[in-house]
């Protein structure tokens, strides 16, 4: 095996980005091997069955019945040891940033995350707040990569088979030193961002908390609900529930209309699907314009009072 | 309760971002920095603890050129105890790695309770230093805290999962914790912080003493985005924009 990729449960299935990493894996190796960890580590495995891998290991042990940074640490670095792929590959998920970089640490793999791509120099990420991409390389014998969603598509997934094999795992409790609880959602407030036609998006550069009322005036004169990003929710200036992105919801509306969204990778990936995109930000090369249908550049606390004014006056 | 934290300087929000002469990282001489904002609430989150604990020791670390006490300043006006500044004074330590080993090194022998990061620093983005720290010291972690209760040789910590979840761990102190923005009211220092802040120690530590290899990665280039979408740009004056959005949004998308 040269590609390693360690696969995620989210709710009973397999996680959409370690599909994703699945489709990357096979671009970037000749064998590729999977892991899957915990009590549900069969489902996952027969979830890869049509799939053209080598195999996918399967690791149970009553101390990975759920996640624990400890155990799911022990178990990779375990299998990277017994197998040595060049190359470890993972979407790049919250359960990744918990325990992926405690690999690189013990075994001393330099671990780039968060690729948004391949290119003839290296693997691309975002950098700078998503204003410039970088190509990142390592000449390192073993690599630990992570995806950022999107960065390849599951539906060009490799067709074959694949068998699973059981890996055993050698823990005792005293290495596993956290105790976790269930999984719980916070109140979700009593408006519906996934079903909504028309959102009103509010980001940073509405400026000050009491700019906010003109995106909820907007939002009155055109049907449409308001969402923000999260550093508008983080200030307490608009509810958590009201959040859209990678921590918040994902929603695809007929518009989605932005005010001084910056278009951060984790405010995308819960908005990309929208149909129409209109964009007003200041900045003509703010990332967001990058995805969106309509880009206006200029100052949101200038245009969206008159353009209240004008749907009013219709 | 000993606490670091981990405060980094990254370019703020606003600031000119030129790519430099040989394509490598933005042109420093045109760039305003800050202290990366989740680093902010992670001092704020020390300072609350050591508050509620009413006893205890801040300190605050940077690693970088001189510039970096700026936000080691800027932490001890807001009311930490000491400043740790590792310095560099060659060309910057590039790989994550690295960076953490140089870390380890540095507080290794301190013995703290707890070692807060930000979850991820607003420039290079790798998500990975308070982590890699953690497990070099052979101590707890965890990452995207967003409420924290400190027990008697234990931390309680909510953690934020994805798509608004959410989960409670319990896990043994010493701990490296990362920290999500948005669990606190990051406070501003007050005149007397600001006053008494001069006063307090920054103790500075050479990179060079540190003998460090390692396997590494590297930022090769940096490069502005390409655009693959058509989008119609919307430039003019104001009142032009606002005619032309108003058409749009009867006539094109028919929301109105
Ligand atoms: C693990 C993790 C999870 C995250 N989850 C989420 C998430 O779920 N949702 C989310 O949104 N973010 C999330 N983030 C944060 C994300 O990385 C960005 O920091 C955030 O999306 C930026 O929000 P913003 O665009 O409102 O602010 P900024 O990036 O500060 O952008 C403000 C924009 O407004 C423009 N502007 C300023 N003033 C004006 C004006 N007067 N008129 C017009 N334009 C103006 C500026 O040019 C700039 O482009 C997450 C980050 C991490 C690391
Ligand atoms: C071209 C280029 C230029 C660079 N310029 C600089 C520079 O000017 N200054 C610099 O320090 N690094 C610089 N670096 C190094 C690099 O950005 C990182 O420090 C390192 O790779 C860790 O990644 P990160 O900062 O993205 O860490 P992340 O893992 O995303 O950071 C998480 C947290 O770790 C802590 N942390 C990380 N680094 C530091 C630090 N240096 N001081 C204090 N706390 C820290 C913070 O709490 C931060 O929130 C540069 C790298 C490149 C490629």
């Amino acid at each position: 095996m040269d590609v390693l990729v360690i696969l995620e449960e989210s709710q009973g299935s397999l996680h959409r980005l370690s599909r994703e990493a699945i489709a990357g894996a096979q671009k970037l190796g000749s064998s590729v091997a999977a892991l899957a960890i915990g009590e549900n580590a069969d489902t996952l495995a027969s979830e890869l069955s049509s799939y053209d891998l080598e195999e996918v290991f399967t690791a149970k042990h009553e101390l990975l019945s759920s996640y624990s940074a400890d155990g799911y640490f022990e178990t990779v670095i375990q299998l990277i040891r017994a197998e040595s792929p060049a190359l470890v590959v993972a979407g790049h998920t919250y359960q990744t940033r918990d325990f992926m970089p405690r690999v690189s640490a013990k075994l001393d793999i330099p671990f780039i995350p968060d690729i948004v791509s391949l290119s003839d120099e290296g693997f691309v990420k975002q950098v700078l707040n998503a204003k410039l991409n970088a190509s990142l390389s390592s000449a390192s014998d073993q690599i630990i990569l992570s995806f950022q969603s999107a960065a390849f598509n599951d539906e060009e997934i490799r067709g074959g088979s694949c068998s699973a094999r059981a890996f055993d795992v050698e823990l005792d409790s005293s290495q596993v030193r956290s105790v976790s609880e269930e999984p719980f959602q916070e109140a979700t407030g009593d408006v519906d961002l996934e079903s909504a036609e028309v959102l009103v998006s509010v980001g940073r550069g509405i400026e000050k908390e009491e700019n906010v009322p003109i995106a909820f005036e907007l939002a009155k004169a055109i049907g449409a609900e308001v969402c923000a990003s999260r550093p508008v929710v983080d200030s307490g200036w608009i509810d958590s529930f009201r959040q859209v992105g990678s921590s918040g919801h994902n929603v695809a509306p007929k518009l989605y209309f932005s005010l001084g969204v910056s278009g951060a990778i984790q405010h995308v990936v819960g908005m990309k699907g929208s149909k129409n995109i209109l964009a007003i930000n200041k900045d003509a090369d703010a990332p967001i314009f990058e995805l969106a249908d309509y880009a206006v550049v200029g100052n949101v606390l200038e245009i969206i009072p008159k353009l209240i004014e004008a749907l009013n006056n219709k | 309760m000993k606490i670091a934290v981990l405060v980094k300087q990254v370019p703020g929000p606003e600031s000119a971002l030129p790519i430099n002469d040989h394509g490598t990282w933005v042109d420093e001489e045109s760039v305003t920095f800050v202290m990366n904002p989740p680093d902010n609430f992670a001092l704020e989150e020390a300072l609350l603890i050591k508050e509620g604990k009413g006893d205890g020791e801040v300190v605050v670390v940077s690693m970088g050129p001189d510039r970096v006490q700026k936000v080691i300043r800027e932490g001890l006006a807001k009311g930490a105890d000491r400043g740790i500044h590792i310095e560099e004074v060659g060309p910057i330590e590039k790989d994550p790695l690295h960076i953490a080993k140089r870390f380890t090194a540095v507080l290794k022998d301190e013995n703290f309770d707890l070692v807060l990061t930000g979850l991820q620093s607003d420039d290079t983005g790798m998500g990975q230093t308070g982590v890699l720290i953690g497990e070099m010291l052979g101590i707890s972690t965890a990452t995207l805290a967003v409420e924290t209760d400190i027990k008697d040789g234990h931390i309680r910590l909510k953690r934020e999962l994805e798509s608004g979840w959410f989960q409670w761990v319990e896990f043994p102190l010493p701990a490296s914790i990362s920290i999500q923005s948005g669990l606190n009211t990051p406070r501003y220092p007050s005149l007397k912080g600001i006053m008494g802040a001069k006063k307090k120690e920054i103790k500075t530590v050479s990179c060079t003493e540190l003998d460090i290899s390692s396997n590494c990665q590297s930022v090769d280039k940096v490069f502005v985005p390409q655009t693959s979408k058509h989008s119609e740009v919307i430039d003019g004056e104001v009142d032009a924009a606002v005619e032309r959005i108003v058409e749009i949004l009867k006539s094109e998308i028919k929301v109105i």
